[in-house]
């Protein structure tokens, strides 16, 4: 259906390809941001003094790794959050963003994620929605059609503009996103991760739209982890790392190798307080496992892997890249249907949450209000979730009110929990003190397996160290420690071992930590390299 | 004083405020439309304590209302809207008419018999909605409110084909045995056992609520769902579970209420228990040992607009005006927020500058 | 049996489920319009309540039909404001406002029916109007058709104009783009401009007025007197149909008319020998079927979507 695509008969042409650096390096600066200074109400630095220019007609790419504060400064130019200093110039003017529809209005254009759209209204429908072309109350159909006709022509967009939204693959859907920014006249495009939705096919459509916007003179801001697209298309790079701008470099300049450096590139220090591990018998073994979500995306492709008792082993990766769905599954909070997960030898599939939580199993998840906590109950009632059933915590059929007060306030002292008393509810409490929270629940049942999803994501430094600390004390005690992180320093720092995930399948296995180069690390989670179905075998232990 | 005080503090103050303000609208009211206002207000508010029958009409009137405001507080804690304590508690009256008409047994057998009957049937219909809902997803909140009309001419018919005296000309039923009126607590009042059978509610209720696993994960499904299903909890056993229970105390209640003040059953339509039961749930913010506080409350007003609408020309409809107000403004998140967020923020500020400060 | 077949087939019997499905219709058009902007109007059923009482007694007062109309209308609108302004300025729980406003209309029509004619049952001894009825032209001569369609209330015939109404509001006009897109996805609809809150105000603000417009037909047509409760889960119904009719204007009218005919048919067979209390369930009992029997197509929809894309995936 593509065929009949307009405009790109000549995409071979010179006119379509990167711009030199020249005419870059000529072209006037159309936005730039100063200073930038993100605090969130919880404390969290997201953005440190950033600066970011960009400039007429260029294709720039904003990489980082997850949590570098890239959303973050794109939602302050896009008015969804306000920064406490810095200043923005558009246009040669300052301006001030309040909302996202003064944004709009400037020419400031934003592509989610998560698609603003309608999806039972048309395409043309959703084209006009706010700015409804109308007769007497009543929409303009031809209008507004006519309207969706002119911009997908005017950029060589081709769409339905009859055809529904819901009906439409997630590229066209993105398109409709383009496009509806196009129509309300923005200059400058923002795209958060446009790619990593899409299918090898769309993805190079949507590089032709790029490459046809640029030559129209729009600017676009293409966020992304995905080094070979931002080789491909993008003119220049801002890449950022823990908040901060660290450079800005032409693309054509830089190598793939040289940009993951500088995304992940610290000097890593392996701390010496660390013993090395020693491994006992395999606790956690997955086998062949895979998963199909209910939308029939293929989340996880044949995973093989084994935890052992008295290491960590660490999956690194981008998110999204099927950690979660691995978690769950393990933890059984997912129906199992392809594959085997078996844990102290036994089978999970048949199992409920409680059954595997008490073969020993402990979970940190990622998303810590909707399955880390009850916001509205006090720090007693989450503490006890996974175990007032237990005959320790109960007299008779009735809780044994003391003993639960005796442990609560004990596991508030020992995690250091900031909390007026055990009765307030955490949802009072600040971030750290609210995973220290779910973890003093999850560390302190003397688990034998512990599947940690981003256990120390948004919380402050010291929070996050303790966690740490324990989960190396929980180790040295012979558990078994899946940790799952974005977070590059934390993974290296406490795995014996580690997975990479890309895509959904292992693309690496680094048996020992202390020998591998955090730089190929990064050369796996971005996808630049995959190992050998051999090098992976060596992440199933057998016992 | 802290912040978690604060918030209970203006949670409490709230539905106090919310209560007042829907007295004042009912005042109001009252004296617009009364020729004699002051008579009315007095019989309104004062009436129930003007002698020791009619206070006795209120802690006898609280008995059901006790009863279906721990059935509902029990489904609303674990976020169940199922509203078929109405038809419950109907269809158990109904039940336990025709056990306590038709029947010979001895006194207490016949008694027990009665209980029991009125709460298996209170049991079984609360299930209707629960179980449509576990097993097909059907929103349990229209079913239940189409199975209370059903459960109206159910009842109906349970008593005009076994036991109606057709004497009367409108539904009633023919006299109960004499073996199974619930003996009387106070003479010259028409207060029964079923008081102590109530009380007894209550405090098994907030034990299990507040003492109990079952109750800690009732709860804990209540105010998330995901969490006590990542902690392991059964959820789908345990959100039925909480209608079964919601649904003997609205039978048994029902079967209470006919055996402890009736010896006939007469009701002409659904008696509302059902609804005023959400109503006490809602002020007690579904704490059983608040339920008893808020039912005096409701039937302490119900009396007096009794005692109101007999001796003067302001009909006793009234209440639903309060009973509204009462519970749009409890329910309303932005009634009092301002002045609950100024309190916190200047609480915080005092932190800041003690902790400053050293 | 045979009966029952006579029944079906007789021309008063489509008469009169066109008859009895009017109030419902009236409602069902509300909440299709209030559930597409992502509202559950459970007050649907106070606000017909209220609407029937005053409808009578502004006919009586002025002696206008007409009047009264205007008036059941006016009320039912000032009730969604109040029942709005709750739910949406004071962000209450929408479920409970409308059961409260229920409770509200159930006691206050009986509490105001008393203060006007010192009867709390029925309000014979107000001289109140009934609407008139039309015979259609040239349709009304047709044998059967003419026989079915022809000689009804007005307001049936304003109850199809106000599904044609609810059809051109949601699918023709920009108040009805926006009222979906709220409902649909509120940060949609927020990110260029529509302010979710202001539409699903109107929302409810038209869906007073139809049940303004159900609840005078009630009082002043379907019979010509008011009586306490006399909607009689009229409003729960309508949420009903709306939920059958998957959200579409069509879907809906064809439940209403399947819960009019449930209706029609118990009142039909009152005549025979079947218990009146079974007969009075009927509508109730197909509206719990009605809506298990959606809930289970649904879930089979979803099933057979789920499994075919694990056979595409595979």
């Amino acid at each position: 259906m593509y065929s009949r695509y307009m405009g790109l008969s000549d995409i071979d042409s010179p006119m379509l390809n990167r711009r030199s650096d020249k005419e870059i390096a000529m072209a006037e600066t159309i936005l730039s941001m100063e200073n930038i200074t993100k605090i969130y109400p919880n404390g969290f630095i997201a953005n440190k003094n950033v600066n970011f220019e960009l400039r007429k007609g260029e294709i720039h790419a904003l990489a980082g790794e997850n949590g570098a504060g890239k959303s973050t400064l794109m939602k302050v130019l896009f008015g969804e959050e306000q920064c406490e200093e810095g200043k923005i110039f558009f246009k040669g003017k300052e301006v001030k963003i309040d909302n996202p529809l003064c944004a709009i209005k400037m020419g400031i254009g934003m592509v989610h994620q998560h698609f603003m759209l309608v999806p039972s209204m048309t395409v043309a429908e959703n084209m006009v929605l706010g700015l409804e072309p109308e007769k007497a109350g009543f929409l303009n159909k031809e209008e507004a059609v006519k309207r969706t006709i002119e911009v997908s022509e005017k950029y060589g967009l081709e769409i339905d503009p009859h055809a529904k939204v819901k009906d439409l693959s997630v590229g066209l859907k993105q398109r409709v996103e383009i496009l509806k920014a196009l129509l309300r006249g923005a200059d400058v495009l923002i795209l958060d991760e446009p790619t990593a939705v899409l299918t090898p096919q769309e993805t190079v459509e949507i590089f032709e739209e790029l490459k046809r916007l640029r030559e129209l003179g729009h600017t676009v801001v293409f966020i992304s982890h995905k080094l070979n697209e931002i080789k491909e298309i993008c003119d220049r790079i801002t890449i950022m790392r823990d908040g901060r701008t660290i450079d800005v470099k032409m693309v054509e300049e830089v190598s793939e190798q040289e940009i993951s450096r500088l995304m992940i590139g610290r000097d890593v220090q392996l701390k010496t307080d660390k013993t090395p591990a020693k491994p006992g018998q395999t606790f956690l073994s997955v086998k062949n496992l895979s998963y199909t979500d209910a939308a029939g995306q293929q989340i996880l492709k044949d995973i093989n892997m084994t935890v052992r008792k008295g290491e960590i082993l660490g999956i690194a990766g981008i998110e999204g890249n099927g950690q979660n769905e691995l978690s769950e599954l393990v933890t059984g909070m997912r129906k199992l249907r392809t594959g085997q997960i078996r844990i102290g030898g036994e089978d999970i599939s048949r199992k409920s949450v409680r059954e595997i939580r008490e073969l020993g199993v402990s979970h940190i998840s990622q998303d810590r209000m909707t399955y880390g906590v009850v916001s509205d109950a006090g720090v007693a009632d989450n503490i006890i979730a996974d175990r007032y059933y237990r005959k320790e915590f109960k007299k008779g059929i009735l809780l044994n009110k003391k003993k639960i007060c005796e442990k609560t306030d004990q596991l508030i002292l020992e995690y250091s929990v900031k909390c007026d008393n055990r009765e307030q509810p955490v949802r009072m409490l600040s971030g750290g003190n609210m995973q220290k929270v779910v973890v003093a629940r999850e560390f302190s049942s003397d688990p034998k397996l512990v599947i940690a999803n981003q256990p120390t994501r948004g919380i402050d430094v010291g929070a996050a160290e303790l966690v740490h600390r324990k989960l190396l004390e929980l180790r040295d005690r012979e558990a078994a420690i899946l940790l799952i992180s974005a977070d590059l320093t934390e993974i290296i720092h406490l795995s014996d071992s580690i997975i990479v995930l890309h895509g959904g399948a292992i693309a690496a296995y680094f048996e020992d930590v202390k020998q591998m180069d955090p730089v190929e690390l990064g050369e796996y989670m971005l996808g630049i390299k995959k190992m050998t179905r051999e090098q992976i075998g060596g992440a199933v232990h057998e016992q | 004083m802290n912040s978690k005080k604060i918030e209970k503090r203006f949670e409490a103050i709230r539905t106090l405020l919310a209560i007042v303000i829907a007295l004042l609208i009912a005042l109001v009211v009252i004296v617009i439309v009364s020729d004699d206002p002051a008579n009315a207000l007095y019989n309104f508010l004062i009436g129930p304590m003007t002698n020791a029958r009619r206070f006795a009409n209120v802690i006898e009137l609280s008995i059901p209302l006790m009863f279906c405001g721990l059935a509902v507080s029990i489904m609303f804690a674990a976020d169940q809207s199922n509203m078929a304590s109405e038809g419950a508690f109907y269809v158990s009256c109904t039940v336990t008419s025709v056990i306590a008409v038709l029947w010979k047994l001895p006194p207490l057998l016949h008694m027990i018999a009665c209980l029991a009957a009125g709460t298996l049937t209170g049991i079984i219909i609360m299930c209707i909605p629960a179980v449509l809902k576990a097993k097909w997803q059907a929103n349990e909140l229209v079913s239940s409110l189409m199975l209370n009309y059903i459960c109206l001419y159910m009842g109906n018919y349970i008593i005009r084909t076994r036991v109606l005296d057709t004497s009367l000309g409108i539904t009633t039923s023919l006299g109960f045995q004499e073996t199974v009126s619930l003996p009387n607590l106070i003479p010259g009042t028409r207060l029964h056992l079923g008081l102590v059978f109530v009380i007894l509610a209550v405090i098994l209720c907030y034990i299990m609520m507040y003492h109990t696993g079952l109750g800690y994960s009732i709860r804990t499904i209540g105010q998330n769902k995901n969490f006590a299903k990542y902690a392991g909890m059964g959820v789908g056993g345990v959100v039925v579970l909480t209608q079964v229970i919601g649904g003997a105390l609205a039978g048994f209640g029902g079967a209470t209420e006919m055996i402890g003040m009736y010896n006939r059953f007469q009701y002409q339509g659904l008696p509302q228990y059902g609804f005023d039961g959400m109503l006490i749930a809602i002020m007690a913010k579904y704490n059983p040992a608040l339920v008893p506080v808020a039912a005096i409350f409701l039937a302490y007003i119900r009396t007096g607009a009794d005692i109101m609408n007999r001796t003067s020309d302001v009909p006793y409809e009234i209440i639903s005006v309060i009973q509204s107000a009462i519970i749009m403004l409890v329910v309303a998140k932005m009634f009092l927020n301002r002045l609950k967020h100024k309190q916190i923020v200047k609480y915080s500020k005092l932190e800041l500058e003690k902790k400053e400060a050293l | 049996m045979k009966q029952i077949v006579n029944i079906i087939f007789s021309t008063q019997f489509f008469y009169s489920i066109l008859r009895i499905s009017t109030p419902i219709m009236f409602a069902s058009m509300g909440a299709l319009i209030t559930s597409r902007a992502g509202v559950i109007n459970i007050g649907l059923e106070g606000i017909m309540l209220f609407a029937a009482l005053s409808g009578v007694i502004f006919s009586a007062v002025t002696g206008s039909a007409w009047m009264g109309f205007l008036g059941a209308v006016a009320t039912g609108v000032l009730i969604a404001i109040l029942m709005s302004y709750v739910a949406l300025i004071l962000k209450s729980h929408i479920t409970l406002t409308g059961i409260a406003i229920n409770m509200f209309a159930s006691g206050s029509t009986v509490f105001i029916l008393y203060l006007v004619t010192g009867d709390k049952g029925i309000s014979s001894s107000l001289a109140s109007k009934v609407m008139p009825t039309v015979a259609l032209p040239l349709i009304g001569k047709i044998p059967v058709v003419g026989e079915i369609l022809s000689g009804h209330n007005i307001l049936t015939y304003l109850s199809f104009l106000a599904v044609l109404f609810t059809y051109i509001l949601l699918n023709k006009t920009v108040i009805g783009l926006r009222i979906r897109a709220v409902g649909e996805n509120e940060q949609a609809a927020l990110s260029v401009g529509a302010k979710p809150v202001k539409y699903q105000f109107i929302a409810m603000l038209i869906s007073g007025v139809l049940a303004g417009m159900g609840g005078a037909y009630m009082s002043m047509g379907y019979v010509s007197w008011f009586s306490r409760d006399m909607v009689a889960g009229r409003g729960f119904i309508a949420l009903a149909a709306q939920q059958l009719g998957q959200g579409t204007t069509l879907g809906t009218m064809c439940a209403t008319f399947v819960f009019g005919m449930a209706d029609a048919l118990a009142n039909n067979l009152q005549a025979l020998q079947m218990p009146s209390e079974f007969v009075q369930s009927i509508p109730y009992l197909t509206t719990i079927i009605g809506l298990v029997v959606f809930s289970i197509a649904k879930q089979r929809k979803e099933l057979k979507r789920i499994r075919e894309n694990n056979q595409k995936a595979v």
